[in-house]
């Protein structure tokens, strides 16, 4: 693995690999829209209120949730907040570095945040204590502990397990404890452009090649609920239409496997 | 709070009068700031946004790159340009958008034509009224270009959304608070290739193809605005 996320990959390199992936086939013996291995833990930090450790390849990614009360926001006081955060741990990659989040860590977690939101996987209106005055407040803490590409899916997926197992301390308040209702279930699939093909889940080496990453996520509906042209690089309009149709697909698998 | 505000009257226009696929007026004026290379003032609908461009050796020397250009492109809001006061200074929302526009520059400006550059964007909104993110762009296109930076094409931009269940183009303030989906699209006009897509919101794959071709249609008069902006700039008038 290169020590730089701005690393020199060899032209040979780079071109055996574009070559290889011209005729369908990845270096690491994939096929074009194929997913590393996928390992989730659910519950793997019984502290929070829900968790997941999910590990995409040599990505690996824990997400950790913490529900509290809190005061709404003045503009809807009938809504629970759920806020959602990725740290790119120092730890995950030599170029990371610990202080406020970059650009890049800033980018993931909205589309992140984007696809859960807008899915409306979380019904925050069933959120509320008091209305104006007091609800659950849904702290999302994703944090990446090694860097091997394809962020935004081992987060996405990592986020959604967290959610739907998530317990609300009902107990604090006189109440009973009770389980998140969650009523989607989003799953991003993220594509690379490598030469005129698309990729599913790209290591890093693939990502370092690449021209142009888009994220597209949708949820059981059919519908598009977020998407992000990402990097440097361009898509025609049939790329993008491909990588809608290829999302849906491989969505649906990886939902029926893995988030059921 | 969505559902809740009509956004089509009965008689099927928009509460600002305009039809699903009229854009806001749109004006661009190259040249406003004297001491920037480039620079670039646009009023698109009640947005009032202004794009200047710094091109000059990169600093610190280890941040060069010997064989091209940096680009970087800061999209920052005035205190007094929406509604309750912006707190200045970056944060998340602009954060992102200072990344998205950076890339869509990146994949137009001939980086290798100069190297050890940095190619500053400076880009101040100083009247916000939803569509600022794609009117910043294509201001910035034209300052990139008043500059003089070898560019591959002017980067042109539009949105489309989604209201009381139609696709609109264009979408107002109102429109974007209370709609249902916000999709913000830009490209290189001559190829047609996307450079900047996001979407928030619910769509499916037919309304997605909907808004996208609501779009194409738009931009070459926005690419028009853009380039009678740099030739007025030079007194060219069309034709001579």
């Amino acid at each position: 693995m290169p020590m730089d996320s701005n690393a020199v990959i060899s032209e040979i390199r780079k071109n055996f690999m574009l070559e290889s992936i011209k005729n369908g086939k990845r270096l690491d013996g994939r096929s074009l829209d194929e997913y590393r291995e996928i390992k989730i833990t659910e519950n793997f930090i019984p502290k929070a209120a829900g968790s997941a450790m999910v590990e995409l390849g040599n990505t690996k990614v824990v997400a950790g949730l913490k529900i509290e009360q809190g005061e709404p926001f003045e503009d809807s006081p009938d809504n629970g907040v759920m806020l959602l955060n990725i740290e790119l741990l120092p730890m995950a990659f030599p170029t990371f570095e610990s202080g406020p989040p970059s650009e890049q860590a800033v980018e993931y977690s909205r589309v992140v945040d984007r696809g859960i939101r807008e899915s409306k996987m979380i019904d925050t209106s069933k959120l509320v204590i008091e209305s104006g005055k007091t609800v659950w407040m849904i702290f999302v803490d994703i944090d990446v502990l090694n860097y091997d590409g394809n962020i935004i899916d081992a987060c996405t997926l990592a986020a959604v397990t967290a959610l739907k197992n998530a317990v609300i301390p009902g107990s604090k308040i006189g109440q009973k404890d009770f389980k998140l209702p969650v009523n989607a279930t989003p799953v991003s699939v993220t594509m690379w452009k490598l030469g005129d093909e698309l990729i599913c889940d790209a290591n890093l080496e693939e990502e370092q090649v690449s021209s142009g990453r888009i994220t597209v996520t949708i949820s059981e509906d059919g519908h598009i609920h977020a998407m992000q042209k990402g990097e440097v690089g361009e898509f025609s309009l049939e790329e993008i239409q491909k990588a809608i149709k290829t999302s849906s697909d491989i969505g649906n698998k990886l939902r029926e496997k893995y988030l059921r | 709070m969505e559902g809740n505000i009509k956004l089509i009257t009965d008689d099927g226009l928009r509460l600002d009068g305009r039809a699903f696929n009229e854009m806001r007026p749109v004006k661009i004026q190259t040249g406003v700031i004297e001491k920037a290379d480039g620079s670039a003032y646009i009023e698109w609908g009640a947005n009032k946004i202004i794009a200047a461009v710094y091109v000059r050796e990169a600093y610190p020397k280890h941040a060069q790159n010997i064989d091209r250009a940096i680009v970087k492109a800061r999209y920052n809001m005035s205190g007094y340009s929406v509604e309750e006061r912006k707190r200045p200074g970056p944060d998340r929302r602009t954060m992102e958008i200072s990344k998205v526009i950076t890339e869509a520059l990146e994949s137009t400006i001939v980086l290798e034509k100069l190297p050890r550059a940095e190619i500053d964007v400076f880009i101040q909104v100083l009247e916000a009224d939803a569509g600022t993110r794609i009117a910043s762009l294509t201001a910035s296109s034209v300052a990139v270009a008043d500059a003089g930076v070898p560019m591959r094409d002017l980067v042109v931009g539009c949105t489309a959304g989604k209201a009381d269940g139609k696709m609109v183009l264009d979408l107002s303030k109102d429109e974007d608070n209370f709609g249902d989906a916000d999709i913000p699209m830009a490209i290189l006009p001559r190829t047609g290739k996307v450079v900047l897509l996001q979407l928030d919101g619910n769509v499916s794959y037919e309304e997605f193809n909907e808004a996208v071709s609501m779009m194409m249609n738009a931009m070459p008069r926005i690419s028009e605005i853009q380039r009678d902006a740099l030739m007025n700039k030079y007194n060219i008038e069309e034709g001579e």
